[in-house]
């Protein structure tokens, strides 16, 4: 079957939902076999991971310890308000 | 059902990740705490009939997304860009990756985190038309498959591929902007730049 045939271009066609994890085992095994056999293919996956690697890490935030605060806050005053409306 | 005095339990781990997500859509730090704010308040008051051992970082995305759409989208006065221009595939790499191959001796997620500052990567997704933007937040920041994504979004699973498709390779030009304003650029693939180059 010529669509079950991995070569360059349709390792390029795959190559987001290889990185995503959506292909099935067997659609990954062979992706995995070209990527073997070809250097341009594997460089290219590489360079791809890592730079979803850099972009992850460059938007990591943490949330501002005054913001959980006031949620907390909130939320325990909905509780008081969801339980005995019209005293909280 | 889930039992409400559980909630701040189970939803708060992911306040941190919520808000570096909600910072992303508003772009504006006050914004995303109310926002942030908005998400828990409107989720704990839903948590009733969410379903107990399904996917509570979907639901809570869910809101979040709805919310800024509902909220925050709606006091903008200008509407959002909707398209892209076409990018070649592996824009990025053919014109960056001889020279991270080149580094020698580091690894070469070090050497691509030199290539590109915090700043710069922050930049780059906020200008990202802001379909595309969330989409490709939610798959390669937060890691959602493109089922939990088209969930989210409450668009088709092929509508979620082509946004992730054309949103990333929008930013990889939008990066590349950076990398080449400082002179990290292969000289070779400088002079050809705007042809597609096949380096290897």
């Amino acid at each position: 079957m010529a669509d079950d045939e991995i070569d360059c271009d349709r390792a390029l066609i795959e190559l987001y939902e290889f990185l995503d994890g959506e292909l099935t085992i067997e659609r990954r095994e062979r992706i995995e076999l070209h990527l073997h056999g070809c250097q341009h293919c594997f460089a290219s996956y590489d360079f791809e991971q890592e730079l979803r690697f850099v972009v992850r890490s460059r938007l990591q935030m943490e949330v501002p310890p005054s913001l959980i605060e006031r949620i907390t806050r909130l939320l325990e005053h909905e509780a008081r308000y969801i339980d005995q409306p019209g005293q909280g | 059902m889930a039992d409400r005095s559980e909630f701040a339990e189970q939803a708060m781990p992911y306040s941190s990740a919520l808000y570096a997500a909600a910072l992303r859509m508003t772009r504006n730090a006050a914004e995303a705490e109310d926002l942030v704010q908005e998400t828990y308040l409107r989720a704990f008051r839903g948590f009733g009939g969410f379903q107990e051992g399904t996917n509570l970082k979907a639901w809570l995305y869910r809101i979040l997304t709805n919310t800024y759409i509902n909220i925050y989208r709606a006091k903008k006065r200008r509407p959002e860009q909707t398209d892209l221009e076409d990018v070649e595939d592996l824009y990025l790499y053919r014109r960056l990756g001889g020279l991270e191959a080149a580094a020698a001796g580091r690894s070469a997620e070090d050497e691509l985190l030199d290539f590109f500052t915090e700043a710069e990567v922050v930049t780059a997704v906020e200008e990202l038309p802001e379909q595309f933007r969330i989409a490709v937040l939610l798959a390669d920041v937060e890691g959602f498959s493109y089922k939990e994504i088209a969930e989210i979004l409450d668009i088709p699973i092929g509508t979620v591929m082509s946004r992730l498709h054309r949103g990333r390779k929008a930013l990889q030009k939008k990066l590349y902007r950076f990398a080449s304003a400082r002179g990290l650029v292969d000289p070779v693939v400088a002079v050809m730049d705007g042809e597609p180059v096949h380096q290897r």
